[in-house]
């Protein structure tokens, strides 16, 4: 615990109490944002991915598209989705779009996680898993709106992009950001790469014709620190499913901010009363035994 | 009501466990980020192999470059003070570490003889003596001193010369030297260094 830790946390899942150190330090949010419209799906920073976080190799799939495998998986954290779409008068285009973690301000995975410090939100918005406290439930797929958190069945732990928090803890950007050789990948805060992908979204509206273009940050989640500047802003679907609201099932925040506090607090009570019954009422003694009434006939048997 | 000194004892530890199952960890939680692995590595500024973009690359080696310590490469990316790329790299230059730590790499001169059908190992030595000996005897053979209306020409149309992306401009000034001296005009490479 004499190291210093490079990146403050702001949540743990499945902690009870707070958060230890937080607040102690003034930290910038950071942010990716990713310029859909300038990708030309070259896959640098799919690669760039895998060298960095030093992730083994398996044999990848074609399903009629340049797209390296159908979705991100355990060893494959960065994936360029591809998808042709036909516009309105018949001309083609091609939506270039590269999923990975999308680093959520409210994250469903730290949500729905019920190990201790398994999923760690860093006070710079980096969603990160610590497959240390892993336990392999899988409840963190389920949780996660985008698809992203997956099981390796011989680890049976979840791995997923860090936003290369190793990188960016100490002061470098994200693997991916640096190899992108069109520079349709950016990083830095995240009020300055909004301000960038605002103004992007305006040339596009404005000179480039694309009316609709616009920033994909959902609010539903309380943003993404990582964004998106999409052609068509408003049917976010059409970029291989790209959720419009993006939402955390019910059922785990009502688990983890309802029925969990009160089951600890009945739990602690509880434990608590017992405590006290055995110091003020001491141990079970043995009671002088007490031979059992006779019991009484039923009342209406008599009348049968 | 009378509490004695042993059930004040046994108390306070049943209590303890309890706050310790139920999860009071007065610890503080240990969340810290994995170590950078390049942090301490040589890093060595080299060339891209592949296309004649030529971009700037830095490789990561382990270790200080100490005497008892075999340099091995970890990982490779763009080198950002680098005028072409600034830092970005395409796919292929981004994983040159497999390149460079692969078991088909080829590490010695090898030959396929006229006729042969598989690649053989040489020598150095051996190489650059057949490479001047085929070059002495090809040029002997079909150097070309005057044109068909009888000027001095001088020139071998039989090699050509071609070089990689990685050659440097001192490099590619003595290949100009050496091949013009012997006569070639077929002189190429894609290097834009």
């Amino acid at each position: 615990m004499t190291e210093r830790r490079t990146l403050q946390t702001e949540q743990i899942s499945g902690h009870p109490g707070p958060v230890p150190g937080m607040g102690m330090q003034r930290n910038l949010e950071v942010c990716k944002l990713i310029d859909a419209t300038t990708c030309i799906g070259c896959k640098a920073c799919e690669v760039a991915c895998v060298e960095w976080n030093d992730l083994p190799f398996q044999p990848t799939t074609f399903d009629n598209t340049y797209q390296t495998m159908p979705e991100t998986n355990w060893n494959y954290w960065n994936l360029i989705k591809f998808r042709e779409h036909q516009r309105e008068d018949g001309t083609l285009m091609w939506l270039m779009r590269k999923d990975q973690c999308m680093h959520c301000a409210d994250p469903g995975c730290l949500a729905a996680c019920p190990a201790d410090g398994a999923i760690v939100k860093y006070a710079n918005g980096i969603v990160d898993f610590h497959q240390e406290n892993c336990i392999g439930c899988e409840f963190c797929v389920s949780g996660c709106p985008f698809n992203i958190p997956k099981f390796n069945p011989a680890t049976k732990k979840v791995y997923k992009c860090t936003l290369c928090s190793d990188r960016v803890g100490q002061g470098l950007e994200p693997a991916c950001i640096k190899a992108c050789p069109t520079g349709c990948l950016h990083f830095g805060t995240k009020e300055d790469m909004k301000m960038l992908a605002e103004t992007r979204a305006k040339q596009l509206r404005d000179v480039s014709g694309f009316k609709d273009a616009g920033v994909y940050d959902p609010e539903s989640i309380g943003g993404t620190h990582v964004i998106y500047v999409l052609h068509d802003a408003k049917n976010p679907e059409l970029y291989s499913g790209l959720p419009k609201d993006p939402s955390i099932p019910f059922a785990y925040k009502a688990w983890k901010s309802i029925f969990k506090p009160l089951g600890l607090i009945g739990a602690t009570l509880g434990f608590v009363g017992v405590v006290f019954h055995y110091v003020f009422e001491g141990p079970k003694r043995e009671q002088p035994e007490v031979p059992p009434p006779k019991p009484e006939p039923p009342a209406g048997r008599k009348e049968l | 009501m009378e509490v004695s000194r042993r059930t004040f004892f046994k108390a306070g530890l049943l209590g303890g466990v309890g706050l310790t199952v139920f999860g009071f960890d007065a610890a503080p939680l240990l969340a810290q980020t994995q170590g950078l692995k390049i942090s301490r590595t040589t890093e060595t500024r080299s060339t891209c192999p592949y296309c004649s973009v030529s971009c700037g690359v830095i490789i990561h080696t382990i270790g200080d470059k100490a005497k008892n310590v075999t340099p091995q490469v970890v990982h490779v990316e763009g080198d950002p003070d680098h005028p072409i790329n600034r830092g970005t790299l395409c796919p292929k230059g981004s994983s040159l570490q497999q390149d460079i730590m692969n078991e088909r790499r080829l590490t010695k001169p090898q030959v396929r003889r006229p006729g042969s059908t598989k690649w053989e190992d040489i020598s150095w030595d051996q190489a650059i003596s057949d490479i001047a000996r085929l070059v002495k005897k090809t040029r002997d053979d079909t150097f070309i001193a005057t044109d068909s209306e009888g000027r001095t020409v001088n020139r071998l149309e039989s090699i050509a010369f071609t070089g990689g992306c990685t050659d440097t401009n001192e490099f590619n000034f003595l290949v100009v030297k050496t091949m013009r001296s012997l006569g070639l005009t077929y002189i190429e490479n894609q290097a834009r260094v």
